[in-house]
């Protein structure tokens, strides 16, 4: 899509995330620098940065497009593609990869037919993303399904979980 | 706020402790959540209510306990003939989490068969200074952490302290950075407090990216406010009015407590202007990272803060003279900072006398891979890798043999099992080729391929690199092409001369401390375990059946122990 064309498709008025992300913005007085928070307001209104979404934060901000989608595309945080209905995030930290975390990615990523490259199931139900590492060593191999995180999982167990998305 | 009324929450709440039948403390660390942490707590909760000593007991959740493995976590604390007693439960279910309630509540003491864990010597084998509070406190109340001391060494430093004192006591103290340079707090702190400038900042670098490593997790989890004086004693010192803590995206709970905490304490005047009543002024916000490791760089966290792509730049000029926007910056990894209130409070000879001649006090290690006892512990240094891995931790599941341990995340290095009974320093580590590092220590059994380990560090640091510097954008993708060769059974000999020398390369010539440290997990593997790169390289074999070798099923037989010969 071209600046043009996404300018023309910019959201208008009538969308009240658009409103609540405004709001965000005047939370930081417009500051470039906040640039980083507002993406993250962004995000989790859309739950991904659309060309519109990252126009509209840097005419606000004042910020350059290209340093917008600098920043946007620099952190792994960001997604520029929407996701699926629900999410199954496999950690692929240290302790989560020597216990195994390899072996269910693959597991899980065969299963739903995901291949090299994409993230999302062709229904849009599911993504399957990578964790460099969540933090929660202890309890290795971790993965989140959505919001909940579960410990110890085997590829078995793991396929079995999601499949309960997408049966 | 008044000095006395912190003195009084602090006397209401451990008054009111005395009073009660039992205190109940639900470990409510990520690991302990993620197996129904929160529905014990809620049980408990419910029984003690049914049972009607709702009012007589205090229920409630408290920092990570440590052994993740054994989660959920619960602390039974009582009074039995003047005596304070405590009973650990571990592995507890929402059955077990009745009876426990049950037996406290008719009974005043815990079920016959189940005994307490509390002399395990997981837990006596440590030395707490910043977990200290875990069982103690609620981290979501302020009042519960001002009744376990928190705030006190601010309270003492602001009103009775110069910032040149607090310095002092500081650098006296030996404190080194915890994010693993191991740079002496004290004199990074006294360069900032020179800095001429009206302007000065505190960052609290929380971007814990090592897989593998959750300590600073843990204790923004478990006890913000901690860290929060920590900060604010640090900005007294050198002169700063303003604070940020800059935490990982990927720890939603940690950014969640800390803002929690962070309006608490305003609340009660412990941050903002006139603490105590003096003219020193502090507040704090929090950044949120967006899945940069290379943002754990000082340089790049300035500029992530500043709302640009995280790459670094080069050094000198250092933070503490021109950081965020061009003002001097003092930059300190979170558990430094959360050691800082306990060395004031208790003076810098009681940190000193913890730990060896050039390394201080505690460090705490996030222990996980194959050990049986993973979770988080805080260890004096000086300790051997023997006493935290087979004592603490338990020693390797399943009657495998150890093989190595990684520590310092992808830019440190492996210890092979002859060196067990080296002690864990900042020098030590050093002369046998890893660091010290943030604090990740991975254990690895004879399932473990080291060859593919390294792989896994390098692919690692290859997606992670912010490109800006040749060595470390274009180093990177070799080593990793040379290792990926290696794994499939392509490699030649002369692979391991290219290695050292892309290493050498990478470490002299790169920008920052990513591409510098990128060879550390190759070389140090290379150095311990050059029969395994044999057997790759000249047999096309893998010893531990991990790589998929032309001609050999992937996950073979398990193989031989370590040092395998060809």
């Amino acid at each position: 899509m071209t600046v043009e064309q996404a300018t023309a498709t910019a959201p208008k008025g009538g969308d009240k995330r658009m409103k609540m992300l405004d709001t965000a913005m005047r939370r930081q007085q417009f500051q470039a620098d906040a640039l980083l928070e507002v993406l993250h307001a962004a995000q989790e209104l859309y739950g991904f940065l659309s060309p519109e979404v990252l126009l509209h934060i840097g005419r606000s901000l004042k910020v350059p497009p290209s340093r917008v989608y600098g920043v946007a595309t620099f952190y792994n945080h960001f997604s520029l593609k929407p996701k699926g209905e629900h999410t199954c995030t496999v950690c692929m930290g240290t302790a989560c990869y020597v216990k195994g975390g390899g072996e269910i990615l693959d597991a899980v990523r065969k299963e739903f037919a995901l291949s090299k490259g994409e993230t999302t199931t062709r229904d849009g139900k599911l993504s399957v993303v990578v964790a460099r590492c969540l933090g929660a060593c202890g309890i290795a191999p971790a993965l989140v399904f959505d919001q909940e995180m579960v410990g110890g999982l085997t590829p078995q167990t793991a396929v079995a979980r999601a499949r309960r998305w997408t049966p | 706020m008044t000095s006395e009324s912190l003195e009084q929450i602090a006397e209401r709440r451990q008054a009111a402790r005395k009073a009660l039948r039992c205190r109940i403390s639900v470990c409510s660390g990520l690991g302990c959540e993620s197996v129904g942490g929160e529905a014990v707590l809620r049980k408990i909760r419910e029984r003690m209510k049914e049972e009607g000593v709702a009012e007589e007991s205090e229920v409630y959740p408290t920092c990570c306990r440590g052994l993740c493995q054994r989660g959920p976590i619960v602390e039974v604390e009582w009074i039995e003939r003047e005596e304070r007693r405590r009973h650990l439960y571990l592995d507890v279910d929402a059955e077990k989490a009745d009876r426990i309630a049950r037996s406290h509540a008719r009974e005043g003491g815990p079920p016959a068969d189940l005994p307490s864990h509390a002399e395990d010597p997981f837990f006596t084998k440590q030395t707490r200074i910043v977990l200290a509070n875990a069982g103690e406190i609620d981290p979501e109340d302020i009042e519960s952490c001002i009744a376990g001391g928190a705030y006190s060494a601010l309270q003492k430093v602001l009103t009775e302290m110069k910032p040149g004192e607090v310095i002092h006591e500081i650098t006296a103290s030996g404190l080194r950075g915890r994010g693993g340079g191991g740079y002496p707090t004290g004199l990074k702190w006294s360069t900032v407090a020179k800095e001429q400038g009206a302007k000065k900042f505190v960052v609290c670098n929380g971007d814990e990216g090592d897989p593998g490593a959750f300590m600073d997790r843990s204790v923004l989890e478990g006890d913000p406010h901690e860290v929060l004086e920590g900060m604010a004693i640090a900005a007294y010192a050198v002169g700063a009015e303003q604070g940020y803590v800059y935490v990982r995206a990927e720890y939603p709970l940690a950014i969640k407590r800390l803002r929690a905490a962070i309006k608490q304490a305003e609340r009660l005047n412990l941050l903002g202007s006139h603490i105590f009543d003096t003219g020193f002024n502090f507040r704090v916000d929090v950044r949120t990272g967006a899945g940069a490791f290379v943002c754990g760089e000082e340089t790049a966290l300035i500029a992530s803060i500043e709302g640009n792509r995280g790459a670094p730049r080069p050094r000198p000029p250092y933070p503490a003279t021109s950081g965020l926007w061009g003002h001097p910056t003092l930059i300190n990894n979170v558990e430094t900072l959360a050691n800082v209130p306990a060395i004031l409070q208790n003076g810098s000879a009681w940190f000193a006398s913890i730990g060896t001649a050039k390394s201080k006090g505690t460090k705490v290690f996030a222990l996980a891979g194959q050990i049986r006892n993973t979770g988080l512990i805080e260890v004096p240094m000086g300790i051997t890798l023997r006493e935290i891995i087979y004592d603490i931790g338990g020693g390797i599941p399943e009657g495998r043999r150890f093989k190595a341990a990684q520590t310092g995340g992808p830019s440190g290095g492996c210890i092979p099992a002859q060196f067990l009974d080296l002690p864990v320093d900042y020098e030590s580590l050093q002369q046998v080729g890893t660091i010290m590092g943030s604090g990740g220590l991975i254990v690895m059994d004879e399932s473990s391929c080291m060859v593919d380990v390294a792989k896994f560090f390098v692919e690692f640091c290859r997606e992670e690199s912010c490109g800006k510097c040749i060595p470390c954008r274009t180093g990177t993708v070799q080593i990793h092409s040379i290792l990926d060769r290696i794994t499939r059974g392509k490699g030649e000999l002369e692979d391991l001369d290219r290695l050292a020398e892309l290493a050498d390369l990478l470490r002299n010539t790169s920008l920052c401390g990513l591409g510098q440290t990128v060879p550390n997990p190759v070389v140090s593997t290379v150095r311990y375990f050059r029969e395994e790169y044999m057997a790759h390289v000249v047999e096309r074999r893998c010893p531990a059946g991990v790589c998929p070798m032309p001609g050999t099923a992937r996950a073979a037989a398990p193989a031989q122990a370590s040092g395998v010969s060809p």
